[in-house]
């Protein structure tokens, strides 16, 4: 009854149809504008981009800079193996912290727990520039600038407190009698939690580690654009960054280049997109 | 479950070393950045304690401009932000086919590494040969070519819609999730009622909604606020200063000019607007979750 009821609120005028889908074109074309003409620009020779007026489709358009960019922007493939690299251990690290804390906060009641759990969400109000001077002493004085660890370090401290949240709320919905069996088999806290609770929580474990791997390869920026100078460790954003700040820009082979470092996170995105969109929004609103 | 003293040491031991490296990283530095903001810290190897010099200097520089101006940009950058994704998420809201596309659509510019997403808009910025003067000469706007990021006013502008850009998928997707948590059958009821669809959004949608994108609005002024990618990457707070924000002359200050005692003074009076909205967007939400209980 009340399925039919939607299904008829849901009928649609055809002139109400061709407002919401004109609604949802101007949308879409602001949020997708850039990347078309990205991509556009990426097949466009760089004549024709340096030219007169302004022409949106490109003409003998070809993949040619996808070729040219390898030679022009030397270091990139080690630029996109870095920013795999730093991705990657970012987010084994977070997940060796924040997986513990999490099933402490979803399952153990103790004094100071509402605070400390405020206390974690509450890094995220800070970005990573209010505390660059004393983390930049800090490397200077033991040797550590210019290295991987640099980079990798404090931006897992601001990957923690979204994961954090994500993996309690996940955690909090799987049902205690579980563990409360084991208990009553004798089993140690420690043991319930490596083989009772590990194995439940894995399909969570799963989005919180594809979240922060996703926030880890986005957010590269501030700290590698200040913790590190050598080439041969930048991420991808800063190295195509040195390369955008140059006088004269090489537009199509930025923007191929550019379209070859969003891959994979493109690819992320279709085929995970349903995880996505519930890892993202859970805990959000009740 | 059990309250025992070896489950609360087993909860501490868990928490133990997520709690040990915010610390390190994030707790020490703050505490440290308070110290340093009252000292001459810089690349020399001594250190003196100077007082309130860092703060006083602030106030007879050019910084209380660059605090105005940071407010101005933050303002319209998450009420544009909130326009705009609550826009989208009433669109997406809709039972059309093909919704399910739609919504994976939104989502790239924040997935995406931001750099990349920035220079895309460089090169729209781009005054000879960029797509938006390009358009607008086109469609005769303009006569001329308008490079955006060489003048200040249009630059402050640029850096604000590119900014929109990256948050809109954000608040887009929240605003969704809040629209699809109201109850079907409130609809119904109206609908029975004979309430057309306007009316329906207007009495039932946006009250129900109005919780959410309050939340949303003070998030998203939180990273607003501390926005320094997008800045930096398309003027680094030029033309002559007139998109510099208090995170990025902080980091002129700090970073490039090396100066980090009066860095450190900035930073601090950063972490104290900060302070103040966090306290804000608690009092807020617990009053609103309060009324939500009655």
């Amino acid at each position: 009854m009340s399925y039919d009821k939607t299904a008829l609120i849901n009928r649609y005028r055809w002139y109400e149809l061709v407002g919401i889908y004109a609604g949802i074109a101007v949308f879409l074309t602001f949020v997708l504008a850039p990347f078309v003409e990205g991509f556009l620009v990426s097949l466009k020779p760089l004549s024709q981009l340096f030219s007169s007026p302004y022409r949106f489709f490109p003409e003998n358009g070809s993949f040619d800079a996808y070729i040219t960019m390898w030679d022009s922007v030397p270091g990139f493939a080690r630029y996109i193996f870095n920013s795999f690299f730093i991705s990657t251990i970012a987010t084994l690290v977070v997940l060796l912290l924040v997986v513990p804390a999490s099933y402490a906060f979803a399952r153990f009641e103790f004094r100071g727990r509402g605070q400390l759990l405020g206390a974690f969400l509450a890094v995220n109000m800070f970005s990573g520039a209010v505390l660059l001077i004393p983390l930049f002493r800090l490397m200077r004085s033991m040797g550590v600038l210019n290295t991987y660890f640099a980079m990798i370090v404090p931006g897992v401290a601001f990957l923690v407190p979204t994961a954090i949240w994500l993996l309690r709320t996940y955690m909090m919905r799987i049902p205690r009698e579980l563990e409360e069996a084991a208990y009553v088999d004798g089993a140690s806290y420690f043991y319930t939690f490596r083989r009772v609770v590990l194995p439940l929580a894995m399909p969570g474990i799963a989005v919180v580690a594809i979240t922060t791997f996703i926030g880890a390869y986005a957010q590269q920026f501030i700290f590698a654009l200040t913790f590190n100078s050598k080439t041969e460790y930048m991420p991808l954003p800063i190295g195509l960054f040195a390369y955008f700040g140059r006088q004269e820009v090489i537009w199509n082979e930025l923007m191929a280049a550019s379209f070859v470092g969003i891959a994979p996170a493109m690819i992320v995105i279709f085929f995970l997109q349903r995880y996505l969109v519930s890892g993202l929004t859970a805990g959000a609103v009740k | 479950m059990q309250a025992r003293q070896s489950a609360i040491i087993f909860a501490w031991l868990l928490i133990a070393p997520a709690l040990l490296y915010i610390t390190a990283i994030v707790a020490y530095p703050l505490v440290d950045t308070f110290i340093l903001s009252f000292t001459d810290a810089s690349l020399r190897k001594t250190t003196n304690w100077v007082g309130w010099v860092n703060y006083e200097k602030i106030f007879n520089d050019t910084f209380a401009t660059v605090i105005v101006r940071t407010f101005i940009w933050t303002f319209f950058s998450v009420s544009i932000k909130m326009i705009i994704g609550t826009f989208g998420a009433a669109m997406l809201n809709t039972a059309v086919p093909g919704r399910t596309l739609f919504r994976v659509l939104t989502m790239p510019p924040w997935i995406v590494p931001m750099a990349i997403g920035i220079f895309m808009w460089g090169w729209m910025y781009n005054g000879q040969f960029g797509m938006i003067s390009g358009v607008l000469q086109r469609t005769g706007v303009v006569d001329g070519p308008v490079a955006f990021l060489a003048y200040g006013s249009t630059a402050f502008w640029a850096t604000i819609f590119t900014d929109v850009w990256i948050g809109v998928p954000m608040v887009t997707l929240y605003m969704l999730a809040a629209m699809q948590a109201i109850p079907q059958d409130l609809y119904e009821a109206a609908w029975t009622d004979g309430a057309g669809r306007f009316y329906r959004f207007r009495r039932i949608t946006l009250p129900l909604i109005l919780p959410a994108m309050i939340t949303m609005s003070m998030i998203s002024l939180i990273s607003t606020f501390n926005s320094f990618d997008i800045i930096w990457i398309l003027t680094r707070g030029g033309p002559s200063g007139e998109t510099t924000t208090m995170i990025i002359d902080t980091y002129h200050t700090a970073i490039g000019s090396k100066k980090y005692g009066e860095g450190a003074a900035r930073a601090v009076l950063i972490c104290i607007f900060l302070s103040i909205f966090c306290v804000a967007y608690f009092r807020v939400t617990s009053r609103l979750s309060q009324e939500h209980a009655r």
